[in-house]
């Protein structure tokens, strides 16, 4: 094992860690601001990956097609909305609902289940072509960082404003939300799409990066999401209580995933077993607060202070 | 000012859990009226506080605020009337949000949520004043999360919420009941301050049958899903805790336990 070859496969990781990472933003909208588990995203990152290439297949702008991509998955994310508020099926279910049949539409959009994109005919914004040897403003790893820190500008201003406020308290506490005038069934429907607008993002970066769209590409993913949302938080959450640093810990926390997995696979880790071992990774880091919780509180120690009412 | 006609609520209907929470329920409040609610368990005292702010459909009968029919109106429409209080401390405020940003979600009730900032500097100023007048000592604690909070703490900023845009209607359901006697007693003083301040329309159920005497001028009696005594001004003021207890034999209700003890 050569500690060189690993150290040159650290820009790929940084820079799919980063694409991921705008994956990992939209699993943090539904899973901690809206409290669903939404399984949609496992479609909608095949949907953007299928809506971007094709475009640009057919012709069309490089930024045009991602902001296609983003459409496509707003849409997917106003289905499962709408499966969950307006016909009151479980958000999981919802989720899955929308998921398969995404399947279907992306095996539709791009007529086989594999559509290539040639980085030298076509203009790429990303391509793990673009990590070494090129002009600065053309790298990969810039390009999507600069992406990464104008969503999450975007995102803290947007969860600051009265609406954004709304889909917070949404996710929070239902009752109140609603006792305070809020339309909980929009603002959960505005959630899924927003989240599923920026998986279908990032989905679209990940088909160009790699080179391809694939009906497949998005198993899983949900799970890399909430890995990224668990290790960012296990790494910052005692440090970052700002929400723009919330965001941004979900973003580290993808990167630190990927470079864990390029690890393994420097390691020689049997490839076959990454998503045995993300989802086991997953798995546990979900249940240390509640183990937590079970077996490690101790009885408090009552404080007086004159503040308690 | 608030007029329930005839509604009627059936629970579980047509399964052995069935169980007739409202049963013909007439009640009609005068502006300013402070009415205070009480009756046995099961009597269909929440239920009718849940059927006025609009949490589930009603099965029958009709719900007006100042003659509008809102009967249809979905919850979260109906909130720019209404003001709530829960029983439970944690379900009227957002644990995971700031004290200063749970009053000013309850600031916009009632308006379009825009892309305009969430709260400004000078709303957090208001606030702080408010908070100061509670004495609770959260003035200095603005951005704390409200999850921090004890339940007292929760159930008195719950209370500034519903009341910060003056509701038309305050809708009071047990909301000192998880508290201990003393912080009870503080947040009952509190909503009647607040209460008569703002000359608001109030139910406020209780099963404190002292405390039912003690607030508001107006006492209403339900069992069985219906208002069996209504007693106001003079004579309710007049009103001792053995004549209604009379009053729930009387009907056959059983006066429980907590009931007797207060």
């Amino acid at each position: 094992m050569n500690i060189a070859s690993l150290f040159n496969a650290m820009p790929g990781a940084l820079a799919q860690g980063m694409i991921w990472a705008i994956m990992a933003i939209g699993v943090y909208i539904t899973y901690r601001v809206l409290d669903v588990a939404d399984l949609t995203v496992d479609g909608t990152l095949g949907l953007g990956g299928a809506v971007c290439i094709m475009c640009m297949l057919g012709g069309l702008n490089v930024w045009v097609s991602m902001i296609l991509a983003f459409v496509a998955g707003l849409l997917a994310g106003f289905a499962t909305g709408f499966f969950h508020t307006f016909m009151g099926i479980p958000v999981i279910l919802a989720g899955i609902l929308t998921q398969l049949s995404l399947y279907s539409v992306n095996l539709k959009l791009m007529g086989k289940a594999n559509q290539a994109i040639n980085v030298d005919k076509y203009d790429l914004l990303v391509s793990l072509r673009y990590i070494k040897d090129v002009p600065f403003w053309q790298n990969t790893i810039l390009d999507v960082a600069v992406i990464v820190a104008l969503l999450i500008g975007v995102l803290y201003w947007f969860f600051g404003t009265e609406f954004g406020c709304g889909v917070r308290a949404t996710g929070c506490n239902g009752h109140m939300a609603r006792a305070q005038g809020i339309n909980t069934s929009l603002t959960t429907v505005f959630g899924l799409m927003l989240s599923n607008g920026l998986v279908a993002f990032s989905g679209a970066l990940l088909s160009q990066y790699q080179g391809f769209a694939d009906v497949s590409m998005g198993r899983g993913a949900i799970v890399i999401g909430l890995a990224a949302v668990v290790i960012g938080e296990a790494v910052f959450s005692k440090i970052f209580h700002n929400f723009a640093l919330k965001l941004l810990s979900v973003a580290v926390g993808s990167i630190i995933y990927y470079i864990v997995m390029q690890v393994c696979i420097w390691l020689k880790i049997d490839t076959d077993l990454l998503k045995l071992l993300s989802a086991v990774v997953v798995a546990i880091f979900l249940a240390i607060p509640y183990w937590k919780g079970k077996y490690f509180s101790r009885p408090a120690v009552k404080k007086g202070g004159k503040q308690d009412a | 000012m608030l007029e329930l006609k005839n509604i009627c609520k059936t629970f579980n209907a047509g399964t052995v859990n069935e169980k007739v929470a409202l049963n013909g329920l007439n009640l009609t409040l005068e502006d300013g009226d402070f009415v205070t609610v009480i009756g046995g368990n099961g009597a269909g005292k929440s239920t009718m506080l849940n059927a006025v702010a609009g949490v589930w459909p009603i099965d029958m009968g009709r719900i007006l605020i100042d003659g509008k029919d809102i009967t249809r109106l979905p919850e979260h429409k109906r909130a720019q009337y209404i003001g709530r209080v829960f029983q439970d401390p944690m379900m009227g405020t957002a644990a995971t949000l700031g004290i200063d940003e749970n009053l000013a979600l309850a600031a916009r009730r009632g308006k379009t949520r825009t892309l305009r900032s969430g709260i400004t500097h000078k709303e957090r100023e208001e606030y702080r004043e408010m908070l100061k007048s509670l004495d609770l000592g959260l003035e200095n604690r603005m951005t704390s999360k409200v999850g921090l909070l004890s339940g007292g703490q929760r159930q008195a900023i719950t209370l500034l919420m519903a009341t910060l845009k003056k509701p038309k209607l305050l809708l009071l359901d047990e909301h000192t009941a998880a508290l201990d006697p003393k912080t009870a007693a503080k947040v009952l003083e509190l909503s009647d301050r607040i209460v008569h301040e703002n000359h608001l329309t109030t139910l406020m159920i209780t099963h404190n049958m002292r405390d039912a005497i003690r607030y508001g001028n107006r006492l209403v009696m339900m069992y069985e899903g219906r208002i069996i005594y209504d007693v106001r001004g003079e004579e309710k003021a007049a009103l001792q805790v053995s004549d209604l207890l009379a009053r729930f034999e009387q009907v056959g209700g059983d006066a429980n336990d907590r009931m007797l003890l207060s």
